[in-house]
């Protein structure tokens, strides 16, 4: 049986690139290397149950299949006929799939948005008001001696993340922490091995110690090890791995960063805690990044989603820049889907833009607030939308949805997401990096090819086919209409 | 009927990330979606345990979904919801002119759920929310 070799996984932004799969009949029979979620997908995307498998078209109030060539010209009608369409998604797709979407949103003159404008759009947003200190993922595997995850679960978001880029991988100067980690699970364990044996001898309840409180452990403050902290509002999956949890309470980010930048800066906080944070725990903490030799924050949708936003990756980067005066730390987003970033890149290099565009006046205008998705969609304004690789009618909030749903809804998607039963035309793609090919940008902005393993079945065309036919038809149907 | 007021917190888990790729109208996703983790003592106070409905509301809506008692606590009046359609009929869609929605750190409020309250299948949610008919997928 055929083994494919350093398949990229199409799933999340870290984007892993050593994924072997073994093929037979045209079907991949097993997965190695992958996470959880890479595995999920590699093994069942096949699976017709929850594939768009023809073209549909609505009628009479029901989605009923047709063929391909009225799926594209009711697309491309729906497109022609909208004056302000909004084209959306992106972010699961090939970069070259992306290329032909900005031409088809100058074409319609709509609204190019991808899903960063809900997820690290924010951070996008603050990133050009403050620039950013950042570098490779490489970077960090082989430097990084402390590695902070700020916001960010990636045990769950990005299940490789740890094992590939930071802590639990063995770099060219900096050692994995596995050890580290697995000697203190033993600990933990045999304390509640104790606790229970303790409890069935004298019959009374034992209280487990938590395996980190607010005091600081020794290890922290030793100058040679490699150091992981996390900083959530509760105590993720992560935050078991970490050298160090700190516990934020919900929304005040902002203070916790701000109050870090003032120690940073050798001024004093007149208050006993900050965010729920003793300031004697902050202080140690700092003084670990102060002490590090190269460190990195990594931030999750837990700064951009909460109150203050963009405001809060200000803080971050601020933080970053004054450390940078002390020591060497940069700084960087945890991008969601596997080609976040490529959307961002593609509409940037094509528009001057990295999302958000609106072409309605012929040139690319871009102000997030006005011209981002959720908004336009709260305001009611669009009359049509082209959704692609994403799934906006499950993750947008009821009122953005139900105006998205109100007006005709043109889906491009292998799978029958919930925005897909809400479609009105359903165009079945291939799975981009699994029976298509292409490229995608890793969340360090590094480019790595997507590719093609299996042959789609043949009632599914890639994304960059589809979007490629509806525009022809959209150009003919204009020339058309200016014609008469 | 108790009453708890709580930050409403969606998110990632690894059993919403797994369960996307089965399909979002598989029994998985409905199963590790339409949940809510509630501290142990929040859920002492409810009078409710792990497994059971729990209503919860914010200013922007109301939604029936099962609890689970939270793994990740200490963190009493948190509460975690995975980010999937249950979830975003809550959550506060303001953007602030940044065109991000606050889907973390809402102000909500939860009780249990009477008999009469189930958790709506995607497919029932996708009706009642939109009004427009999805097709039959398997569930």
């Amino acid at each position: 049986m055929p083994t494919i070799k350093n398949v990229t996984c199409p799933v999340c932004g870290t984007f892993c690139d050593d994924i072997e799969l073994t093929i037979k009949n045209n079907k991949i029979t097993d997965v190695k290397n992958a996470c959880a979620m890479g595995e999920a997908k590699f093994l069942g995307y096949a699976d017709t149950h929850h594939r768009n498998t023809k073209p549909q078209i609505r009628k009479n109030g029901e989605l009923v299949e047709t063929t391909w060539n009225e799926a594209i010209k009711k697309a491309a009608q729906i497109l022609a006929e909208a004056k302000y369409p909004l084209l959306y998604g992106w972010s699961s797709t090939s970069c070259e799939a992306i290329r032909f979407g900005v031409e088809l949103a100058e074409e319609t003159g709509g609204v190019i948005d991808n899903t960063s404008s809900v997820c690290h759009g924010p951070s996008i947003l603050s990133i050009q008001d403050q620039g950013i200190s950042t570098c490779t993922l490489g970077q960090i595997r082989h430097r990084a001696d402390l590695i902070v995850y700020w916001g960010s679960d990636p045990y769950s978001a990005h299940p490789r993340h740890l094992e590939r880029y930071t802590a639990f991988t063995d770099g060219r100067f900096e050692p994995s922490e596995w050890r580290r980690y697995v000697s203190r699970l033993r600990g933990v364990i045999s304390e509640k091995k104790l606790a229970r044996a303790s409890k069935l001898v004298l019959m009374e309840e034992a209280s487990i110690p938590p395996i980190t409180g607010h005091q600081i452990p020794p290890m922290l403050e030793m100058e040679e090890e490699r150091k992981l902290i996390v900083i959530d509002v509760r105590r993720t999956r992560s935050a078991e791995f970490a050298d160090y949890f700190i516990q934020v309470e919900p929304n005040k980010d902002y203070e916790l960063l701000q109050a870090m930048r003032m120690l940073v800066k050798n001024e004093e906080l007149e208050v006993d805690q900050v965010a729920g944070v003793p300031v004697d725990v902050l202080e140690k903490v700092v003084d670990v990044m102060i002490n590090c030799k190269f460190g990195i924050f990594f931030f999750g949708v837990g700064l951009t989603m909460s109150v203050g936003k963009h405001r809060n990756i200000d803080a971050a980067l601020a933080l970053t820049i004054d450390l940078n005066f002390r020591t060497k730390f940069v700084i960087m987003p945890m991008r969601g889907h596997f080609n976040v970033t490529g959307a961002n890149t593609v509409f940037l290099w094509q528009t001057g833009y990295p999302f958000a565009i609106d072409f309605s006046q012929g040139y690319p205008k871009y102000n997030p607030g006005e011209t981002s998705t959720v908004d336009i969609l709260a305001r009611d304004e669009s009359d049509a939308a082209l959704v692609i690789a994403s799934d906006p009618v499950a993750n947008f909030p009821k009122n953005a949805a139900q105006n998205l749903v109100k007006n005709p809804l043109i889906v491009i998607d292998p799978e029958k997401s919930a925005t897909a039963l809400m479609a009105d035309v359903v165009l079945p793609s291939a799975f981009v990096g699994i029976e298509a090919e292409g490229t995608a940008y890793r969340m360090d902005s590094v480019p790595l090819p997507l590719k093609k393993v299996v042959k789609p079945s043949r009632n599914c065309l890639s994304d960059e086919k589809i979007l490629q036919r509806i525009l022809k038809e959209v150009r003919r149907l204009k020339k058309a209409a200016k014609e008469t | 009927m108790a009453k708890i007021k709580v930050t409403l917190i969606s998110g990632r888990t690894i059993s919403q990330g797994t369960s996307k790729e089965h399909g979002k109208t598989s029994q998985e996703y409905y199963e590790n979606v339409a949940t809510c983790e509630i501290d142990p003592e929040d859920l002492k106070t409810l009078g409710i345990k792990g497994g059971e409905n729990v209503k919860v509301s914010t200013e922007h809506g109301t939604v029936t979904v099962k609890a689970i008692e939270s793994k990740r606590g200490p963190h009493p009046k948190i509460i975690y919801m995975p980010y999937g359609p249950w979830v975003n009929t809550i959550v506060n869609p303001a953007t602030h002119g940044t065109g991000m929605p606050s889907y973390k750190g809402i102000p909500a409020e939860i009780e249990p759920a009477t008999s009469t309250e189930r958790v709506l299948s995607l497919q029932e949610l996708l009706e009642q929310t939109f009004r427009k008919q999805p097709p039959n997928a398997h569930n």
